[in-house]
Order: structure tokens, then C-alpha cells, then sequence
């Protein structure tokens, strides 16, 4: 079984600060990490190959830099990895990117065997999108399981996959054929550590590393900020609301009976709609 | 277990460990260097100046591709009351010349950057993998690493422990004691995210000109301690340390010091509308050269903080590690050229580059200054200083007062808080320590 | 990724930031909602998107169109004639037995052919799982800019779609625009948008179109569906008055406190992100960028300090209180009323307090 497993690289967006002048991202410090979601993916894909045989090839397009987080997943015991990079592909919106990974998914497919599952996070949080994944699935014509939670059944043999998608108010179980696109859920298995001879082996390993060209890129107006259809006008930051709270003066009285005060009086209709609604006794 | 044998295991990747491994993998060995963090750096607390010398016999060209922060112009040392500092500033132009003398730094991109010059040399670099035990023989003697991983025990003709101040590894093969409480301190530290221009604007420096300030006085409530402000491009550190052992005795939280140096009037308008981003904590082997540990034994050698070499008077700790970790990686090639075993009278030419060099050499000066400021901490960072600004205060307050009054108020003052013999005595073995 | 050579491809980097619409997309008129329904219950927030919607076309000057994709029969029929309660000019129908339940291949035919055929020029749906899964495949099936998890929609001068939504982790927020592909797409999370008024109104205009597939064409089956259980479900979203604590309350232990008021109110509770993650409270109670969005007429945040990521989830909110030890926590900035003090003591007395206010015999009070 060969399982491709897309993983992205993105600053750790809880340490991320702005400029309090410019209003602009001050990256300088800020660490990179595996898009958390994508390990949900990759332990799936692990998983699977460890019951099933096979290989797991993990796919990135990022900076150079980003063969860090590919290491990584070698670490974790992924078979190889392959670093998509090129500066035709820099300024990407989810269209361009999903063209340029596509392309990237046929390339691998030729040269190690055609992918029988591609994995994708359920989303990135930087850009929190949740649309490479379909994305990829359609431009290679793949069958596409959002949101799923658990994989119950895959035969190799009968090519099928049975698995659990997250659906409003419920789980919908859904059987399709492989080859598909599955895009884990988060909070769904826990990444594994390596033994000590992925550690040693992921150390050493050779990233294969693919220009534009080298991955078959026949169009590169559908890369990057050319290929991007969307336009980011205006960054800003969020704007303070004009007046700050009112603070609620509890020097002479119990401080509960001065706040239930106050929010009454802001809102006079509050009192009879909380008797209404309110069953605490 | 892993088939594979290594030359020689490296556990962490701080400075000490970096130095070593990137020393040995220099000269052809085959090294295994373990840091439990993400990576090289991720753990690592540092206020942090950097001294460009102990780097330059490591990489020479580090200055052009380092990530460092600003270049040392300026030194302050203030001696702080709860209201005021009676300061020694230095600084001079002769700094900024073509390769500066000290640097600050983050550790964290540092020790990045370090150890991917390591990994250029050719060692083999595995983060998150924490070294559990040593391995020994059925003779104690130590022969690889037992490590979380999974099937992860590892062999080696010798271990280098540069596992930093804890000590733990030595300590859990009863190759040494655990550090005392008095021979420790805890710091602890924030990063103060400014606008650049703010931080050039408040420590009035230009282009990548830093400053350094260095307080010690009632901030630390009589505790042997000491806080730091360190200017980098984006952000200030700052943070302040005291020993373990007063902590235990006087129940002061760590956090709670540093909160009152944040809020001292002389600190407050450096870091005022900052954004602080990370908080951290860490030990600093203060004991000095009494406190140094065996440094080698059959199959091993300690560097670095592990070793306790710090030295806290002059706050060095960084270029000591390096310095040791180069050196003792030196002294093991030595021995495996002449394809000696790694025995513990082997081993001992580590012990024996270490003592000609600055390390040891520093560190016997000082030996006594541990003790002295320990024993005396009231008195150096509670009366001293308070008596210091009271004096300073009389010197320049104009209130009609006859000078040669003020003068023999100010005696009385040092004298009644301390008595003669007292300040005698402390001038004596101050003097005596620092010789 | 950033590119070494130029500029940070961020605000005006892209390579076409003029409007040069190509001949044959300037057909596309008219503002589009997706309606979704799933098992006969059409999704409060496609009834939301409609209010937007409606504000668009109003601008445009053009029609909002529904669009309502499933299985023949009541439900579907149905939901178009509400969509006209909700200020559609017209509804667009694609009712096949193979699209009783969600699956991506038939739901991205039916909407991209929809699309094919009438030419919308702004397209909406809702950022749930099946708007999300949905959106992805028909932007790419149709090459073009779809912007995720908007905050806000509005049309510049030129007429083109303004949808701003928050980028690095909600530190910022950024506008996007499509300007040289159509339809313009777009994906709004619940209860960013307020609910508009319901208001009777004939259902005028329905178009029906044919799906124009067969279940044999179909891979992908639905095995079974398995409701989430009612009683571990949350009507968080939806709350009129929500309760949350943050991680100044210390201990799962004192988030009991919070449930305690929230019962004595007939409150939902919620959270901060931390506790979730520290697992003293399940996720469906989380409360912002990453959890869930919520306009209650009331929201009581206890030892919360306000980040922007838990802000954007209750910026909507009619009244918000703070109850934090910090006069200086960044939850006073937006909160209308606020009281400094320990909300593990504060709590107990207020829920106390409440429960004498709004007793049975406050009712009787009340009432006359
Ligand atoms: C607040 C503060 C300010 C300081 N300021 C300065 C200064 O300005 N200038 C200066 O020169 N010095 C300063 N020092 C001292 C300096 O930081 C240390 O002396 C120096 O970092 C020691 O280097 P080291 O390699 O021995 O240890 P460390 O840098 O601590 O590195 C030890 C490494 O080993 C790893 N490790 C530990 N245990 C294991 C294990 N079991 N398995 C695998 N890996 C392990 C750790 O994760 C760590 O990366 C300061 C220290 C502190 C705390
Ligand atoms: C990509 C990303 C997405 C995120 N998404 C979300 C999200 O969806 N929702 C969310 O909430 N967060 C989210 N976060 C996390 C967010 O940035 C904050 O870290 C989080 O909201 C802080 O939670 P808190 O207010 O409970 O804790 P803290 O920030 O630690 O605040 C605790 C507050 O309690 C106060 N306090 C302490 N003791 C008491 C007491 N006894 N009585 C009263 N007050 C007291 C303190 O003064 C402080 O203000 C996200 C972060 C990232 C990076
Ligand atoms: N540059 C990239 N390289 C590889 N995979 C990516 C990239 N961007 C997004 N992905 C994958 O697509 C998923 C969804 O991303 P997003 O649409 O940005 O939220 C992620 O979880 C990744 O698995």
C-alpha cells in the first residue's frame, strides 16, 4: 500500500506577534511547526501501513526551510519525503496550491507508485482554510472523505474504505472505493514517537527535493501569486471598541447584587426574559 | 539496541555539547550527539551575551552568518534600593570595531544555527530524544546511553556529558553528587517585545549597538542575587536569579522578585508597553571551583554547566561550556589517535588542558567569592545598597545642609547599620576573594 | 511561502490586483446562497447568509438567489419557499433521490452545473462540514477564488466582493477579493452573521434543475448515519444567554461554578481554548476562533482574559460581562460591563443572587 500524507510547515501561530505600530507580523523568532492537524494524518497513514505493508511518502511545498518538518515526519517513522520547492510557487492561494501539490501527487505517482490513499490535515492554522484537501482530491479526480474521525475498514484487496465522517448533528458512515483523499479530524489518534532507528534514520535520510520543473510543472501561471485567483488587499488589525467596559462599583454592597443591578438596568426586558428562561430552582 | 557503535555520544546540544560534537565530527569522528528538545535550543534559558572569542576557535567566520542580536557598547551596573540606582556606566566607540568582543544573542536561534554547523560537520543530530541512563559495563564502566526511544540503547567508545546544570545522567550512575541547593541558582526570565526604534530610542543606541545592564541591591530581599537587562534587536531580556537555597529559607518566589524588578522605577519606562512572550526558568551553577565534580572517569567526561563550570562573578557560562566541550573533545581525539582506550587516567589530559586554560584558571580566582557573598548576602544586597543611595541622596539633595555634616552623616549611617569592624571586615574579604 | 526576491506577497503583491473581468465571466449577475439541508432541517446558518446576502444584492442592485440541493419531496420544497421569508427574490431547485444524503460527488455536480447554468456572480454557503467539504471541491471544479471562514462581506465601488476574514492564527484580518474570476465564493462561519428577521412572503420564482446522474454513477455510499446523542449535544451556538469560564477559575473543580450559574440562568455554558485542551471540558464547549461562535443577548465571561482568538467568537454578543482580577485584561476592551474581583467567590454569590431574583415568587413579582 503506498499513502501519500501532505503536510504543511506553518510559524506556531500561538507565538506570533504584531507589531504594535506597523500593524505587521514581526516573524523574526517565531518557531515552525507540522501543522498540527497534519499528525492526525499521518498517524492514520502510519497506521495503515503498519497493518497493511507498504510505504507512507510525505509531500510538502514550503521555503527550503521547510525540510525540517519533513525530518520530522521521518522521525515519526514516515518511508520518505518529498520537499516541493521553488520560488514560482511563492505567494499561493489555496487554488494554486492545490495545483501545484496535485502535480506533485502525479509526479510521485510515477516515480514511486501510484498512491492508494492521499492524506491532508482537516486544515492549516495559518491559513485555516480546509480547502487544499478537496482541492487535491478534485484536480486528481480522486473520491474525497472530509472530516473523518475513524477509518473502520480498508480492504486492499476489494480496493474499498469504510470510515466515519464528522457531519453536523451526527457521524455519517461512508463507504468508497480507493483511490481516495481522506482528510483527518483532529483529537482522533495520538502521533506516535519513533523508535530509535527512525530517529537515526530520519537524521541521515535524503529529502528528495522538487523544482517546479522537476515535478512536472508544465503551467506556471497556475503557480503562486500568478495562479492565485484571490487578491489579499488589506491587512489589518481588529479595531478596539470605542468605549472600554463599564466597571461595576462594589464598595458598599455585596459585588453580585451591584453587577445583577447594573445588568438590569442596561437592559431593562433582561429580568423577565431570564424569569422566563430560567428553571434553577 | 541499536548494532550501530558511534566513536562518541554527545547527551545535549546545548553550547558544551555543540562545541564538543562539532570538534570531534571536525576531526573525523564518528559522533551521536541526543538533545531531549525539540531542537538544538528549544530548552535552552540564557540571558544571553555571548563572548565572540571561545566561538572564533570553534567557527571562525561565525560572524557572518551567526544569528546574532546587537554588539556590546555599553555596560551598566546598577546598585538598586527600592527606589533608586547608584550606577557605573561604561561605554566606549572602541567597541564598535570590525569584530566585536561580546554579543547578545537568543539562544534559541543561536543554538539552531550552531547545531546546524554540527550537522554540517557530519555528526548525527537526534532531537527529542531524551538520554535516560547511562550504560555501563559489569566494571562501571560507561559504554553507551539508554534513551526513551523505543529499542533505544546505544554504544560508544565514550560518552560526553554535556546534559547541562542539572547533572542528572552523572548523578543516576553515581559518578557524582547532586548539585547543592547553595550552589545553585535559579533564574528566571522574560522576553520584553518592543519596536525596534523604542529599544535603540530607550538604551539610546544606534544601528546594532546593544547595552547591558547588571543590578544587584534590595531586589532581591537580602538574597544573593543578581538581575539582568539585556537589549537585543526586537526585545529585551530580563530576568533575575538568586541561589536555591535562599529561596528555601526565605520563602521568596522567583516570580514574585521579578516582578518587583519589573516595577522598579528605574526598570519600568525600559519595558513599558512591551509585549512579553516567553517565560522561563533555569538553574546556573554558582558554587565555583569548590563545587567541581569529577570531570572524567572510564568512558566519559563532563562539560559545561554539568561540570559546574560557571563563573557567576563575571556571569560567564557560555564560553566556559565551549570552551571546556572543545577541549575535552580534543583531548579524546588525542586518545583515540593513539588508539588508547577511554580509561579514566586516559581521559585525564581533559582535566589537564582544562587546568592551563582560562577555565580553571578563572575559577580558582573566585573560589572564595561563593562563600563570601553567600554568608554576607544581607549585607551586599540589603544594607550596602540601601546605605549607598541614602549616602548618594545626601551628596545631591541642596537643602542648606553644611557639606561637612552631610559627610559625617553618611558615615554614621554605614557605620551604625554595619559597625566598624564590620565594614572592615567585609572590605577585607572582598578584596581577598576577588584577588 | 515567501519569496526571497520580492516583497511579502501580502497585501498588494498579487500579480493582478486590478479588475480585468474576461468577456465571458461579465455574464455572471445576481448573489447566490446555498441553502443547506440535511434530513429535512435546513442549517441556521444558511438563513443568516441569506441577511447577508440580501445586503449585497441590495448593493449590487441585483437578485438573491437560494439554492436548495437534496431529495424530492416537502423538505426540499420547503426550504425554498422559507427562503423567500428570509429575502430571496428566487430559488433555484436540484431535488434527485441520489442526493438524499451528503456526498461530495453529487452535491458538487448539482451546485457546479447550477453554477454553469445561471451564472451567479457571488456564491455563499455556510462554513460548516458539509459547506466546507462542498466549497472546496466546486472552487476548485470551477477554477475559481473561494475565501473561507469570512467575518465580514461587503462590495467595494466596482462592484466587487470584499470578504474580510482572520488570518495568522486571529492576530490580523484581511480583506480578499476575486476580481478577475467568477462566481466570487465565500464561506461564513454560524453566528458570525446576525439572523435576520423572518417575514412572510409568497414563494414567487422557483427554477428546477435536473441533477442529471444516477446512483450507478455514484462510489460512494452512506452506510448508516448515527446522530450524535441529544443529551451530549450543546446548543452553544445558538444560546440566548451563555455562561464560560476561562483558565483564572484554576480548577475543573471551580469550573463547577460556572454550570452552577449557567443552570441557574437556563444558560448554556462554554470555555476558553485552554481547558479544552487541558480536557477539563469537551470540546463542543469551546468558545471563539477555533470553537464556536456565539451572539447571545448575554454573556458572562469568568476568568477569561480576552484574547483575540476567544474575542472573535463573542464580539456579537448583545451584553458581555467580565469577571476577571486584572482591571487591566484586554476582555475590558470589549466587554460592556466589568467587575474586578475573584470570580471563584464572585460566582457562588451571583448565582445565588440570581436565584433569589428570578425565584417563583420574583415571577408572580414580575408578572403582575
Ligand atoms: C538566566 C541565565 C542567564 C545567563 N546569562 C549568561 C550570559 O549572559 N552569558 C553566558 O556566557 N552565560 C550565561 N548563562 C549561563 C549559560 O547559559 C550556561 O553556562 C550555558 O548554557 C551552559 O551550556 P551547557 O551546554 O553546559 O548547558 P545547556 O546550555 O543547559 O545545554 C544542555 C543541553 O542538554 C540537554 N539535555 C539535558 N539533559 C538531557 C538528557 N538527559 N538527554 C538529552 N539531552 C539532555 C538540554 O535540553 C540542553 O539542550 C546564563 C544562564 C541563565 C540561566
Ligand atoms: C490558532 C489559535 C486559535 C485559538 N483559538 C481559540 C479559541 O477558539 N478560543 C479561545 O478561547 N482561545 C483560543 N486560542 C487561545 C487564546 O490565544 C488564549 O490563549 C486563550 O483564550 C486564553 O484563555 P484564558 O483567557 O482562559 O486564559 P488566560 O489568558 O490565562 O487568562 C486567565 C484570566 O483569568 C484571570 N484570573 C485569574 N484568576 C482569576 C480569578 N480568581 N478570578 C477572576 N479572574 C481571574 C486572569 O487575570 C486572566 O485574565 C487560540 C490560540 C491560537 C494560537
Ligand atoms: N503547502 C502545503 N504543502 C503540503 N500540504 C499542504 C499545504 N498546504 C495545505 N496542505 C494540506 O492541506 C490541509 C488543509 O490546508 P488548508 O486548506 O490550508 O487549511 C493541511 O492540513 C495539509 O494537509
Amino acid at each position: 500500500m503506498h499513502i501519500v500524507v501532505c503536510i504543511k510547515q506553518v510559524p506556531d501561530s500561538a507565538q506570533i506577534r504584531v507589531h504594535p505600530v506597523t500593524n505587521t507580523i514581526m516573524r523574526q523568532g517565531v518557531p515552525t511547526i507540522i501543522n498540527p492537524y497534519d499528525l492526525f494524518a499521518l498517524e492514520a497513514a502510519l497506521q495503515l501501513r503498519d497493518k497493511f505493508g507498504g510505504e507512507v511518502t510525505v509531500l510538502t511545498m514550503g521555503p527550503p526551510s521547510a525540510e525540517d518538518s519533513l525530518r520530522r515526519a521521518l522521525t515519526y517513522g514516515a518511508d520518505r519525503a518529498v520537499l516541493l520547492t521553488d520560488r514560482f510557487f511563492a505567494g499561493a492561494d489555496t487554488l494554486a496550491t492545490t495545483y501545484a501539490l496535485a502535480t506533485a501527487i502525479r509526479k510521485i505517482s510515477e516515480t514511486f507508485g501510484a498512491p492508494d490513499i492521499v492524506f491532508t490535515g482537516k486544515q492549516t492554522i495559518d491559513g485555516d482554510t480546509a480547502q487544499v484537501g478537496p482541492g487535491i482530491a478534485k484536480r486528481l479526480g480522486l473520491l474525497q472523505l472530509t472530516y473523518v474521525a475513524k477509518i473502520n475498514e480498508v480492504d486492499p484487496a476489494a480496493r474499498t474504505i469504510e470510515a466515519e465522517r464528522r457531519s453536523e448533528g451526527g457521524v455519517q458512515v461512508l463507504k468508497t472505493k480507493l483511490p481516495c483523499l481522506v482528510t483527518m479530524l483532529e483529537a482522533t489518534n495520538e502521533i506516535r514517537r519513533g523508535a530509535m532507528a527512525d530517529a537515526l534514520r530520519a537524521a541521515r535520510a535524503q529529502i528528495v527535493t522538487w523544482s517546479a520543473k522537476d515535478a512536472g510543472v508544465e503551467d506556471i501561471s497556475k503557480c503562486g501569486l500568478k495562479g492565485s485567483p484571490t487578491i489579499v488587499k488589506r491587512v489589518f488589525a481588529p479595531s478596539a471598541r470605542a468605549e472600554k467596559a463599564v466597571f461595576v462599583d462594589f464598595a458598599n454592597r455585596p459585588p453580585a447584587e451591584a453587577l445583577i443591578e447594573e445588568l438590569f438596568k442596561r437592559q431593562p426586558k433582561l429580568e423577565a426574559e431570564l424569569v422566563s428562561s430560567a428553571h434553577g430552582f | 539496541m541499536i548494532e550501530e557503535r558511534f566513536d562518541a555520544i554527545v547527551v545535549g546540544a546545548g553550547m558544551a555539547g555543540n562545541a564538543a560534537a562539532l570538534t570531534m565530527a571536525k576531526r573525523g569522528m564518528k559522533v551521536l550527539q541526543l538533545e531531549r528538545g525539540e531542537y538544538s535550543g528549544s530548552k535552552n534559558v540564557q540571558g544571553a551575551i555571548l563572548y565572540a572569542d571561545m566561538l572564533e576557535k570553534l567557527i571562525p567566520e561565525f560572524r557572518e552568518e551567526a544569528p546574532l542580536e546587537r554588539h556590546l557598547v555599553e555596560q551598566r551596573f546598577w546598585m538598586l534600593d527600592d527606589k533608586s540606582h547608584v550606577g557605573l556606566h561604561y561605554k566606549s566607540d572602541d567597541f564598535n570595531e570590525e569584530k566585536p568582543n561580546r554579543y547578545t544573542i537568543i539562544r534559541a536561534q543561536f543554538d539552531k544555527w550552531f547545531s546546524s554547523k554540527v550537522k554540517e560537520a557530519g555528526a548525527t543530530v537526534l532531537c527529542e530524544t531524551t538520554v535516560t541512563e547511562l550504560a555501563q559495563d559489569a566494571y562501571g564502566k560507561v559504554i553507551g546511553v539508554k534513551t526513551d526511544r523505543r529499542d533505544g540503547e546505544i554504544h560508544a567508545d565514550v560518552v560526553v556529558l554535556a546534559e547541562g546544570v542539572n547533572g542528572l545522567l552523572g548523578t543516576r550512575a553515581g559518578l557524582r553528587d547532586r548539585p547543592k541547593p547553595e550552589n545553585v541558582a535559579l533564574a528566571v526570565k522574560e522576553m520584553h517585545f518592543l519596536p525596534r526604534e523604542t529599544i535603540e530610542a530607550r538604551f539610546n543606541l544606534k544601528g546594532d549597538e546593544g547595552a547591558v545592564i547588571e543590578a544587584a541591591g534590595t531586589i532581591s530581599r537580602g538574597m544573593t542575587g543578581m538581575g539582568f537587562i539585556y537589549s537585543n534587536k526586537e526585545c529585551i531580556s530580563l530576568g533575575i536569579g538568586c541561589l536555591v537555597s535562599d529561596f528555601q529559607k526565605t520563602g521568596e518566589t522567583p516570580y514574585g522578585l521579578l516582578e518587583r524588578f519589573k516595577q522598579h522605577p528605574s526598570v519600568a519606562p525600559l519595558i513599558e508597553g512591551s509585549e512579553v512572550k516567553e517565560y522561563s526558568a533555569h538553574l546556573i551553577p554558582e558554587g565555583g571551583y569548590n563545587a567541581i565534580p569529577e570531570l572524567c572517569g572510564d568512558g566519559w567526561v563532563v562539560v559545561g554547566d554539568a561540570a559546574q563550570l560557571n563563573n557567576a562573578i563575571h556571569r560567564e557560562g557560555s564560553n566556559l561550556a565551549m570552551t571546556s566541550g572543545r577541549i575535552a573533545a580534543e583531548a579524546i581525539f588525542q586518545v583515540k589517535s593513539r588508539r588508547d582506550p577511554m580509561t579514566k587516567a586516559n581521559l585525564a589530559l581533559y582535566k589537564k588542558m582544562l587546568e592551563e586554560s582560562f577555565v580553571i584558571k578563572d575559577l580558582k580566582k573566585y573560589k572564595d567569592m561563593p562563600a563570601l557573598l553567600h554568608n554576607q548576602s544581607q549585607n551586599f544586597f540589603l544594607t550596602y545598597p540601601q546605605l549607598v543611595s541614602k549616602a548618594m541622596q545626601n551628596f545631591l539633595r541642596v537643602d542648606g545642609t553644611p557639606k561637612k555634616e552631610k559627610e559625617s552623616s553618611t558615615v554614621r549611617s554605614f557605620v551604625n547599620a554595619r559597625s566598624w569592624t564590620g565594614l572592615f571586615g567585609d572590605a577585607f574579604r572582598f578584596a581577598r576573594a576577588w584577588r | 511561502m515567501s519569496e526571497p526576491t520580492k516583497a511579502p506577497p501580502a497585501a498588494a503583491g498579487r500579480a493582478a490586483t486590478k479588475k480585468e473581468l474576461p468577456e465571458h465571466f461579465k455574464a455572471y449577475k445576481h448573489v447566490w446562497v446555498f441553502i443547506e439541508q440535511e434530513r429535512g432541517q435546513v442549517h441556521p446558518v444558511s438563513w443568516e447568509l441569506m441577511g447577508a446576502g440580501r445586503e449585497l444584492a441590495d448593493k449590487l442592485k441585483v437578485d438573491l438567489a437560494a439554492v436548495v440541493i437534496g431529495p424530492p419531496g416537502e423538505a426540499v420544497q420547503h426550504a425554498a419557499a422559507e427562503s423567500f421569508c428570509y429575502g430571496a427574490d428566487l430559488a433555484y431547485i436540484v431535488a434527485d433521490e441520489v442526493l438524499t444524503d451528503y456526498r461530495n460527488e453529487a452535491y458538487t455536480k448539482a451546485l457546479t452545473d447550477t453554477v454553469n447554468t445561471f451564472k451567479p456572480e457571488i456564491l455563499l454557503l455556510g462554513a460548516t462540514t458539509l459547506g466546507r467539504d462542498l466549497a472546496g471541491s466546486v472552487a476548485t471544479t470551477l477554477l475559481t477564488g473561494l475565501t473561507a471562514d469570512c467575518t465580514a462581506l461587503d462590495v467595494d465601488a466596482d462592484g466587487s466582493l470584499a470578504a474580510t476574514r482572520p488570518t495568522f492564527g486571529g492576530s490580523l484580518l484581511c480583506t480578499i477579493y476575486t476580481l478577475n474570476y467568477r462566481p466570487q465564493m465565500a464561506t461564513v462561519r454560524p453566528r458570525v452573521m446576525p439572523m435576520p428577521e423572518r417575514i412572510e412572503k409568497p414563494a414567487t420564482r422557483i427554477i428546477e434543475h435536473k441533477l442529471g446522474m444516477v446512483e450507478e454513477d455514484i462510489v460512494t455510499k452512506v452506510l448508516s448515519f448515527i446522530p450524535d446523542r441529544d443529551s451530549a449535544k450543546s446548543n452553544l451556538a445558538y444560546a440566548d444567554i451563555v455562561v464560560a469560564g476561562g483558565l483564572g477559575l484554576g480548577s475543573p473543580e471551580n469550573f463547577q461554578l460556572v454550570k452552577g450559574l449557567a443552570a441557574v440562568l437556563g444558560a448554556e455554558f462554554g470555555c476558553s481554548r485552554p481547558l479544552v485542551q487541558k480536557g477539563w471540558v469537551t470540546s463542543d464547549r469551546q468558545i471563539g476562533q477555533t470553537g464556536k461562535t456565539i451572539r447571545p443577548k448575554l454573556y458572562i465571561a469568568a476568568g477569561i482574559s480576552g484574547a483575540i482568538q476567544h474575542r472573535v467568537g463573542v464580539e456579537g454578543a448583545d451584553l458581555i460581562v467580565a469577571i476577571n482580577t486584572d482591571k487591566n485584561a484586554p476582555i475590558f476592551d470589549f466587554a460592556h460591563v466589568g467587575i474586578v474581583t475573584d470570580a471563584i467567590r464572585l460566582l457562588p454569590a451571583l448565582t445565588e443572587a440570581f436565584r433569589a431574583r428570578l425565584s417563583p415568587h420574583s415571577r408572580d413579582r414580575i408578572a403582575s
